[in-house]
């Protein structure tokens, strides 16, 4: 039975998704009664598959949301706000018991009985009793026996009932005398087969209850003529007719013979998860798994066949293009790469989902909220379509709600306030999403008050972060909501519970290779961006030589490779080094000294440098050349070991060596001391670090 | 050269004394140690490695094992011995190590692998205590076979040191 | 082996009914809402239909009229996976012509016996 428990929990999280977003989506002018019956059906699916699991407890409380909603079907009852209100709550409750049964977690039975109270005290309201399932009778004491006269109605076989099957069934629960009345039966030509004329008279004896043989009747009970009564201790005379424990007449033939003619049995497909040509979209529920061990599979076919081509391109610059068999060789390498590269863009979109998926959580979110804090808010989402890969989509949930939060919190003014700014009463908060390059870039932003810089300011101050006479540029102290010592007092006190605040939000993004920023124009309102990368297994890479090393730079983060003039270098305080690029100053990063491999002095001048971006800021890294670029599989290096600062994964090259993939964002934190703990300052014109003048 | 995981199951299919673990031994300057032998995934020739940054220097590095990274450990540098040459007797014995929050797969590297032997789990010893001048900590016991000691490793303790596996990342 | 055609609109349900007939020896073809079963039983013959009620597309009363006006299934027993235990919805299912019902929860064991009454 467990292995039926995964199916029916997603199903069910599914269902009540779609009970949510329905009951949202409510016109209570105007409802729609499709729409109510799709939300009932949800939740008596629901049910039913609860009870038959055996998880009594979300059947109940279903149940009675079910019975409000089988009655707003009906028409018997109103749709109000209230009602909405009071079933949402109880999706809520519902999310929570299946969540405490999939997971092994505990239920809030407090909540539980009050969300429970809630719907009950609604359904009593409305006159409408709640049903009570049928008790069974139970029939009282035991008998010697009991005596039985049933007679079929004619149509009784139309409902597939087979009289010859119920006297079975009492055959099973004691002694049985049967005597078949024919008084009814027409002559042959005037016989109806599919009518049924007889009846019967059936002597069971044996301590059976009454209620055992009004159960075999169950079905039938208006369909035919039935007395029962028990035998008494002086069994009553027997009828003499010499019919005996016959059982089949001939009027009996047609549904005896339906129910046992099969015609050709064709092999039932074991169909479980396939869908149907009903014409709606075809889809399959696959486990991710699978679809893991699928990609992994392909990485690896991409590692060999980058390892082919790297043969076969030393071979072809050996033999030269004289050998015909070479050339072929060359060619059908070159027709596998591309037929390698397609494979594997297509087993990557496998797992790209489009980011409604996390989007659709946040109406939800605005419609309590913002009736929680008495504001007024607009949602506005575009490019819900754009495509991400499902974990990095999981990944951010949590991160998106805690930004929403904080931009109703705090960032959406009361209606009044906003009249007086000048504002309409309504805020707005728009999510957007779209492709650049290679990540998916998320934007949330509000017409709101924006960031209080003072306040900001203050505690930066507080903290020690920022001196008392000093003033950073706006960027700098926007992004210092992000810092730990910062972002904790600016959280909704009931948010959580689970300690989010914003340097864990920015954490989370970072854990999956994202980064996160802030905008922000007092008055006018704030922007959140979020940039994600589009998969996580695989990655644009411009493989650079360093020393004896070959590391891998993702090409995102690349802006541009240059030689290094030395007239262009600055050095500061004795030990970093600057680079004028244009009209800004970039640090250095000798690449040798930081992974400590070669041999780190060497005069920059005529050296190669990769001008990166990381986390808004940049960098020159310098390397000793720049190999191929390609696509890598990544492959962990926490599998095994750990995370490493300043890497952020490994690849397996064509020749089956390790190469390690740099973490441009970590190697500039890293080049700026691990012990410094503000984020990244912008570089004043005088090649100065505001960070550095603090100390 | 590899002998992979079948090789060294063979080995263990044979008569396997429910009363007696199995190790493997290999040799370190002159002294023998071993390893249950159920820990062993396979044992490899030494081939280069990717250096990791900012790691110890025991830790050599990390190689790609059929398709996964994983780190090698030189031991000799990690008990503070004299380093030498890798030469073509030097071996990686490919382990399985159990840590608190999930299984690992690292490589040690040693300077030959010795001999496969059963010990009775009675005849197992445990160390004596060397005060600090040893860490005794990774040391399962001590066997005797053939007259010879063999140190036999903990190997969980040995390679999952705070230093080697960290959770955190030092920079957020 | 008597063949029976299970349909209901959840996937649970379908796995968990299928998986215990098809365990007593039963073949058993799934359907996710009656228009589907319909189809299908008009391609394929059963020796019993077993339906929820409440369904997408086509509910399993609705369903159950269907079946009985085509000639092959005229006395095919019919039953109805039901939840309500009120007698009108029970009453429904009859005046569509259904043979029974069977109530929900049900444990797999009170489903063969149900199963085995009708199929013999």
């Amino acid at each position: 039975m467990q292995q039926f428990h995964q199916t029916f929990f997603e199903e069910s999280f599914e269902g009540l998704d779609i009970m949510e977003n329905e009951l949202l989506n409510l016109d209570l002018g105007n409802t729609d009664n499709e729409v109510i019956n799709t939300i009932f059906r949800a939740a008596h699916s629901i049910k039913g598959g609860s009870g038959t699991f055996g998880f009594t407890a979300v059947s109940e409380f279903t149940h009675v949301a079910e019975t409000l909603l089988d009655e707003m079907r009906d028409g018997i009852r109103p749709v109000t706000q209230e009602a909405v209100d009071i079933l949402l709550r109880s999706v809520d409750i519902i999310r929570g018991m299946l969540s405490a049964l999939s997971e092994g977690g505990e239920m809030d039975a407090d909540a539980i009985a009050k969300g429970q109270a809630e719907l009950e005290t609604l359904l009593n309201a409305g006159d409408t009793a709640v049903e009570t399932p049928s008790d069974a009778e139970q029939a009282s004491g035991s008998v010697d026996g009991w005596q039985i006269e049933f007679k079929p109605h004619p149509e009784m076989l139309k409902t597939g009932n087979d009289p010859v099957r119920m006297i079975k069934a009492l055959a099973e629960l004691g002694e049985l005398d049967v005597q078949t009345d024919v008084s009814d039966l027409p002559a042959l030509l005037d016989l109806n087969p599919e009518d049924s004329y007889l009846g019967w008279t059936i002597t069971l004896k044996g301590d059976v209850a009454e209620a055992e043989i009004l159960e075999v009747f169950e079905w039938v009970d208006d369909e035919c003529d039935l007395a029962i009564s028990p035998l008494n201790a002086a069994p009553e005379t027997k009828p003499e007719q010499p019919e005996t424990a016959e059982q089949a007449g001939p009027a009996a033939a047609a549904p005896v013979d339906t129910s046992t003619q099969a015609p050709a049995k064709e092999p039932a497909k074991a169909a479980t998860t396939a869908a149907k040509k009903s014409g709606e979209s075809a889809s399959i529920r696959v486990g991710i798994d699978k679809v893991d061990e699928i990609i992994n599979l392909v990485g690896e076919l991409v590692i060999t066949q980058s390892m082919l081509g790297q043969i076969g391109g030393e071979l072809d610059s050996e033999q030269g293009h004289e050998n015909h068999q070479m050339e072929k060789l060359v060619e059908g390498l070159a027709q596998l790469e591309r037929n390698t590269r397609e494979l594997q863009e297509s087993v990557m979109r496998i797992r790209m989902l489009p980011i409604s998926f996390v989007f659709s959580r946040i109406p939800r979110l605005i419609h309590d909220l913002s009736s929680k804090l008495d504001k007024k808010v607009d949602l506005v989402v575009t490019g819900e379509n754009t495509e991400l890969d499902k974990t990095v989509m999981e990944k951010i949930g949590d991160p998106m709600v805690h930004l929403v939060r904080n931009a109703l919190d705090h960032g959406i003014e009361t209606p009044e306030r906003r009249v007086a700014a000048g504002k309409s009463e309504t805020g707005t908060l728009n999510l957007n999403a779209y492709h650049k390059g290679g990540n998916i870039v998320i934007e949330i932003f509000d017409d709101g008050a924006g960031l209080n810089k003072e306040k900001i300011l203050n505690k930066a101050r507080a903290n020690g972060l920022v001196g008392e006479n000093e003033v950073p540029p706006d960027d700098f102290i926007n992004d210092l909501i992000f810092h730990p010592g910062l972002s904790t007092a600016e959280t909704l006190s009931d948010v959580s519970g689970r300690g989010v605040g914003m340097d864990v939000v920015r954490k989370n993004i970072k854990a999956v290779g994202g980064s996160v920023r802030v905008s922000s124009t007092e008055g006018k309102g704030a922007m959140f961006t979020i940039q994600l990368p589009l998969t996580l297994a695989i990655l644009d890479g411009q493989l650079v030589r360093v020393g004896d090393e070959t590391y891998i730079i993702p090409l995102v983060s690349i802006i541009e490779s240059l030689q290094v003039k030395s007239e262009q270098v600055n050095a500061v305080a004795g030990k970093a080094e600057l680079y004028k690029l244009r009209d800004e100053y970039i640090p250095v990063i000798r690449a040798h000294s930081v992974f400590a491999v070669g041999d780190a002095n060497y005069s920059l001048n005529d050296r190669l440098m990769v001008v990166v971006e990381g986390d808004g800021a940049k960098a020159g890294i310098i390397v000793d050349d720049l190999l191929a670029q390609q696509q890598v599989v990544i492959k962990s290096l926490e599998t095994n070991y750990r995370s490493v600062s300043g890497i952020s994964g490994a690849t397996i090259l064509g020749d089956g060596t390790v190469a390690l993939i740099l973490d441009v964002p970590g190697i500039i934190d890293m080049f700026r001391g691990d012990a410094n703990p503000v984020p990244p300052a912008p570089i004043k014109p005088d090649g100065s670090n505001i960070a550095e003048q603090a100390a | 050269m590899t002998t992979p995981a079948s090789e060294v199951d063979s080995v263990i299919g044979s008569e396997t004394d429910p009363d007696a673990d199995q190790f493997l031994t290999f040799v370190l300057a002159t002294e023998e140690y071993g390893v249950d032998i159920l820990r062993v995934r396979e044992i490899k020739g030494w081939d280069s490695v990717t250096p990791i940054p900012n790691t110890p220097s025991y830790i050599k590095g990390v190689i790609n094992l059929r398709g996964t990274i994983v780190p090698i450990v030189d031991l000799r540098q990690r008990f503070g011995m004299e380093e030498i040459e890798y030469g073509p007797m030097t071996v990686v014995i490919v382990l399985k190590i159990e840590c608190a929050d999930r299984d690992r797969i690292m490589g040690i590297v040693v300077d030959a692998v010795s001999d496969v032997y059963d010990v009775p789990k009675e005849e197992m010893k445990d160390a004596p205590d060397f005060g600090s001048v040893v860490d005794t900590e990774f040391i399962r016991g001590l066997a005797t076979v053939e007259e010879k000691m063999i140190i036999i490793l903990d190997i969980d303790h040995l390679l999952s040191g705070d230093e080697i596996i960290m959770t955190d990342k030092l920079t957020a | 082996m008597a063949s029976i055609l299970a349909v209901d609109d959840s996937a649970s349900m379908r796995q968990m009914v299928c998986f215990t007939l098809k365990g007593a020896g039963y073949d058993v073809t799934e359907a996710k809402d009656g228009q589907e079963a319909l189809q299908i039983a008009k391609s394929k013959s059963f020796n019993l239909v077993i339906t929820d009620i409440n369904m997408p597309n086509m509910d399993g009363i609705t369903l159950t009229k269907e079946l009985r006006a085509l000639a092959p299934y005229k006395f095919t027993p019919i039953l109805t996976l039901t939840t309500e235990s009120s007698q009108e919805k029970k009453m429904a299912g009859k005046q569509a012509g259904a043979t029974g019902w069977i109530v929900k929860p049900f444990n797999p064991d009170q489903l063969l016996a149900t199963v085995k009454k009708v199929l013999g």
